[in-house]
């Protein structure tokens, strides 16, 4: 009787001991020239303290990206088995700018609920995981959003027959919505806010929305700006619609990092906004070689590393951006390749172009000096 | 239409045929009604399945028949087996799912030696270390592990080491000390009365919270800890049936012999109660197996994971039929032999008894 | 029952027993302060907040299906009723008609008709041995693919299946309705008095009754009352109009999916259950009651059903045990129940895991716990019967 007592005891203290083998193993050392000098840092210390972040990733030299565990152009696995997608470029670049290696990347797919468990525990360095930014999301959970490398917000989609100017002018109209998604609380929040009425024509999904917008089930189309703008390209005459200006939802998706490693947190935004700068340099993947021996441009040779000092500030080596926009090209292009014209969501910029682009966007970067 | 007291005594095919399907008029109305149902039923699933479909293809622009798309699977299968284990390393998946099923093989066998169980433990710990690298090979990180390789890693060794904590929990169950048996009454009841989903959740979120500060552990290990446990409460349940089918006569023989009463335990009750137990156990394992499907809700990509993650790949949109069928007929086919064996395992002859003394 | 009483002493294990039990106890306090002390600091560092002081806060979120009124301004606790009525709403849905297919199972799976018993055999091992979060995502897929609603699959005038969900008549709320249920009532209770009569004269007089005339009058009294009720008025039909049905109710396809693997997956086990309680009675039970000049039928209503009955309770508890703890699969497929939106939209909003989870087994175990006792309540009294 003793011993039984003994051996569950045993037992269970054994169980909370359990140790990790998965954490103990390495992985193949990255194929990509690395970053010196960075000193060597034991894995599993806390990662708390200044520049912590940044030294455990070299010491690891891999940098471990959460991701979103599968989702249409943002992040997903091809045939054979690469992640691909717009929030898994920026994962690359990420790693081009602070080890060098666009390879040296661990992707960690999460769920909504774990995600920021798992950048709280140390498991993963960054989210770039669409995630919405969010007041309380921001100042509630020791995290910190980098910046915001996609805005997305819900609007309407109408025929220009109708002469309308305004969402407030849709009383009594039938609207087609997709259910079950937060569009549709958005859109009842909107008409109740404003003391209107209005008839849902509610369906089940994208596309259904999509055509029964198209056989004049209803008078209005509503759902994210961007895919209102993919749906009215597809349409038969795209200049007989328009989008309301009204925007009745706020979605902007950005990084995500643990909050008190600022350093680390100022990377990962200067990583964005690297390849915002790029956008409007008209730096491309291609032509970033040339720019750089030839640009005379102050701002795109302290970009592009050939002023010297800049890097060091981040705690990088100083052709930090070089190496990002060589991998991965400028914002643009990630955009254009994942979710843009070329992929097969078709989206327009809409609010994630350049801010003084032709049609002007939101998307803007402090200056580089 | 009761009956199954009524064993047909051999006769020819028609007579057979009399008493099997056309007994009474309401017998024949019901063999004709199913006959033509199962057999609509079995032809539009071969039509889909098989006629129709598609097998090869980049992505489902290559499916153009009414047919299930199988190009779904044939493009991504050494993902849905080995999840995205680099290429070039696959064997080491292989070799460990060797090791997997040489582990797991004493358990399913009726007179394997004691020590065959002992290595057991051993042969998971090396499946991890060739999966792993052990520093030995280039090292791969569990969150590269994937496809019906994970499935089969956590069942077996959720099992394995479930086995003896669950020993000591049936043991403890019915222990005469009052706190040993509230403790493993507790713990079995409280382990049994949730969802494994909410348990899988701890895992994820709740677990690294009760890790003292800079202790990570993977997520694959968080969720074994926790299937493992859970795995344990089951088998409890099946050990105690063992306990309760040996005879009360063979602890008072041991007894008589001298023997005391944690010898007695671990010589004379268990073996029995354990050969009994085998079925039990064996359908507890299927339980569990299939009951993996489920971890990929904490982001590990076993095999219904990586389904999930082909659908989320523009090319596959709206394959969730095949690919979910796919997975459905593997899980078939591994628990139908499993469950075929359980059985019989049941019909055997029981443990040889023991002459009582006249 | 057979043992001897044990002795007190070797109650408490004697001395060694005694220490073996504190070091234990102690071992596991130990533990659970370790746990505690770690989650503490764990807490104060990720600046996460504790305490169910969040749960009089306003949860702010909507959720697709509440049985019981609820917007989004109201608290985190009224999330936690609506995930729980839903969870058992899916829950009861799912215990009455997998029981229903279960017993048509077990009884298929003993039939002497050979197409039906192969049917039923195939039909068990099949659902038996997919997983069933692979049956919830098939079941799932197949609504999403079903026709839109012009083209709804219809079952007579009031029934139909599109992918936005099952349409189904529903009462409209009246006074009459009143009157309906009251006379359904009293059917009900007319007809089981008679029942009772009946029972008891053929028990005085040895004959056997081989039909139902108080059932009978319960039928054809609530048939009255539902074809009195049956005017537009009363019902509200799904009927297409523009571009989905209007009226009736409207069952969610996440609701249609997961009560139809909840359904056919726990109907698997419960035909085996079925099966094993009519195998467990006595071959010779069957045999005397045909001999006594029963019918089939009869003899499985009268002479078998019954006996089986008490091997099946037990085992069958189990499975609607099992039922209510699988309807949490609902998470994977976005159906509104508990797990879904307590463990998992409040906890991502809140972020206090420890609390919600809790709650969330809490609930759980207190069902667990409901039907053990029901289960024992039954078991003594079945005991009782068996004594006399």
């Amino acid at each position: 009787m003793f011993r039984r007592g003994l051996l569950l005891a045993a037992a269970l203290l054994a169980l909370a001991a359990c140790k990790d083998p998965g954490s103990a193993v390495n992985e193949p050392a990255p194929t990509g020239p690395g970053v010196k000098g960075a000193p060597d840092l034991a894995l599993g210390e806390a990662v708390k303290a200044q520049g912590a972040t940044l030294r455990t990733i070299r010491a690891r030299r891999r940098l471990i990206c959460g991701v979103n565990t599968g989702l249409i152009g943002f992040a997903f696995t091809d045939n054979r088995g690469q992640w691909r997608g717009f929030d898994i470029d920026f994962c690359r670049a990420t790693a081009a700018a602070v080890l060098g290696d666009i390879n040296a990347v661990r992707y960690v797919p999460l769920g909504s609920t774990e995600r920021f468990t798992a950048l709280q525990s140390g498991e993963v360095d960054v989210l770039w995981r669409n995630t919405s930014w969010t007041f309380s999301r921001d100042a509630g959970n020791r995290l910190d959003f980098g910046s915001i490398n996609y805005f997305d917000g819900q609007g309407f989609l109408v025929r220009k027959s109708l002469g309308l100017k305004s969402a407030t002018e849709l009383n009594g109209a039938r609207i087609c919505v997709q259910t079950g998604s937060t569009t549709e609380l958005n859109v009842a929040d909107f008409f109740r806010s404003k003391g209107l009425k209005y008839t849902p024509v509610v369906v089940d999904t994208e596309d259904q929305a999509h055509a029964a917008y198209a056989k004049e089930a209803c008078d209005a189309l509503t759902a994210d700006m961007s895919e209102l703008a993919a749906v009215r390209a597809i349409l038969d005459n795209p200049d007989t619609h328009m989008l309301l200006p009204e925007v009745i939802s706020k979605e902007p998706f950005g990084p995500v990092v643990r909050q008190g490693d600022d350093q680390w947190e100022d990377i990962i935004r200067w990583t964005l906004y690297a390849t915002i700068l790029a956008e409007e340099f008209g730096i491309t993947d291609r032509n970033v070689d040339e720019m750089r021996r030839t640009s005379a441009n102050p701002e795109v040779r302290r970009l592009l590393g050939v002023e010297p000092g800049f890097g060091k500030m981040l705690g990088l080596s100083d052709d930090w951006a070089y190496r990002a926009i060589k991998a991965e090209g400028n914002y643009g292009q990630i955009f254009e390749r994942n979710i843009g014209r070329n992929s097969p969501l078709k989206l327009e910029r809409g609010m994630n172009a350049l801010w003084n682009a032709q049609k002007p966007g939101l998307m803007y970067a402090p200056p580089m000096r | 239409m009761s009956a199954a007291m009524r064993p047909p005594p051999r006769r020819t095919a028609l007579q057979w045929a009399r008493t099997n399907l056309f007994a009474t008029p309401l017998d024949a109305g019901l063999t004709v009604i199913l006959s033509l149902g199962a057999a609509w039923l079995a032809w539009s699933l071969i039509d889909w399945a098989v006629l129709q479909a598609t097998f090869t293809g980049e992505s489902r622009s290559a499916c153009k028949g009414s047919g299930a798309c199988w190009a779904l699977v044939t493009a991504r299968w050494p993902q849905l087996f080995t999840g995205f284990y680099p290429e070039g390393h696959r064997w080491r998946v292989a070799a460990a799912t060797l090791l997997l099923l040489m582990a797991a093989a004493p358990f399913a066998m009726r007179h394997a030696k004691a020590w065959t169980y002992l290595l057991a433990p051993a042969g998971i710990v090396l499946a991890f270390m060739v999966m792993g690298g052990a520093h030995v090979l280039p090292g791969v990180p569990s969150e590269y592990w994937g496809g019906v390789f994970l499935n089969l890693l956590i069942g077996v060794t959720g099992a394995i080491f479930a086995l003896p904590i669950g020993v000591l929990l049936a043991l403890g169950r019915r222990s005469n000390l009052p706190i040993v048996k509230a403790l493993s009454v507790g713990f079995i009841e409280i382990v049994r009365g949730v969802p494994l989903i909410t348990l899988l959740f701890m895992a994820s979120v709740m677990l690294p919270l009760f890790m003292p500060t800079g202790v990570t552990l993977s997520r694959l290990m968080r969720a074994l800890v926790v299937i493992t446990l859970f795995e344990a409460a089951y088998m409890a349940e099946g050990v105690r049936g063992g306990l309760q089918a040996t005879p009360d006569g063979q602890r008072e023989a041991a007894k008589a012999l001298g023997l005391g009463p944690v010898r007695t335990t671990l010589l004379v009750v268990l073996p029995q109660a354990l050969r009994i137990a085998i079925p039990a156990l064996v359908n507890s394992f299927i339980g569990l197996f299939k009951d993996t499907t489920l971890v990929f809700v904490i982001g590990l990509l076993e095999v219904t994971g990586v389904a999930r993650q082909a659908l989320a790949d523009y090319a596959w949109q709206g394959k969730d039929v095949e690919a979910f069928a796919f997975i459905a007929a593997v899980f078939w086919v591994v628990c139908f032999a499993m469950s075929r064996f359980a059985a019989a395992l049941e019909r055997a002859p029981k443990v040889k008894p023991v002459q009582e003394p006249a | 029952m057979s043992r001897p009483p044990i002795p007190i002493r070797a109650r408490i294990g004697g001395r060694a027993g005694l220490v073996a039990q504190i070091l234990l106890l102690g071992a596991v306090v130990l533990l659970l302060a370790w746990l505690a002390r770690n989650a503490a600091a764990n807490i104060a560092a990720r600046g996460l907040a504790s305490g169910y002081d969040f749960l009089g806060r306003s949860a702010g979120f909507d959720i697709s299906q509440h049985l019981i009124a609820y917007a989004p301004e109201d608290t985190y606790w009224r999330v936690f009723l609506v995930g729980a009525v839903n969870t058992l709403l899916v829950s009861v849905l799912g215990i009455v008609s997998a029981t229903a297919l279960g017993v048509l199972v077990g009884v298929m799976r003993v039939s002497r008709n050979w197409i039906a018993r192969t049917v039923a055999t195939v039909y068990v091992e099949v659902v038996r041995n997919i997983p069933l979060p692979i049956q919830i995502l098939v079941w799932y897929s197949l609504m999403l693919i079903a026709p839109p609603p012009r083209a709804a699959l219809k079952l007579g005038d009031h029934i139909a299946l599109s992918n936005r969900g099952l349409y189904l008549p529903w009462p409209q709320p009246s006074t009459q309705w009143l009157y309906t249920l009251a006379w359904i009532a009293v059917s009900v209770a007319a007809g089981a008095v008679l029942e009772r009569w009946l029972d008891r004269q053929s028990r005085i007089s040895g004959v056997a009754r081989s039909f139902w005339p108080g059932w009978m009058l319960t039928i054809i009294g609530t048939a009255f009352a539902l074809t009195v009720a049956d005017n537009p008025e009363s019902w509200s039909f799904p009927r297409f109009h523009g571009f989905d049905f209007e009226g009736g109710l409207v069952l969610a396809p996440a609701l249609v999916a997961l009560w139809a693997a909840l359904t056919f997956y726990t109907a698997g086990f419960i035909g085996e259950v079925v099966r094993g309680g009519i195998v467990a009675v006595a071959p010779g039970q069957g045999e005397a009651a045909r001999s006594l000049g029963l019918s089939d039928g009869q003899a499985l209503r009268l002479v078998i059903l019954p006996q089986a009955f008490r091997v099946i309770v037990p085992p069958l508890a189990s499975q609607y045990l099992n039922l209510v703890k699988n309807s949490s699969l609902a998470v994977i497929i976005g159906y509104p129940d508990l797990v879904a939106t307590f463990g998992g939209t409040v906890l991502n909003q809140t972020g206090q895991a420890i609390e919600c989870l809790s709650l969330v087994m809490a609930f759980y175990l207190a069902v667990s716990l409901t039907i053990s006792v029901l289960m024992n309540a039954w078991n003594a009294r079945t005991a009782a019967w068996s004594a006399r």
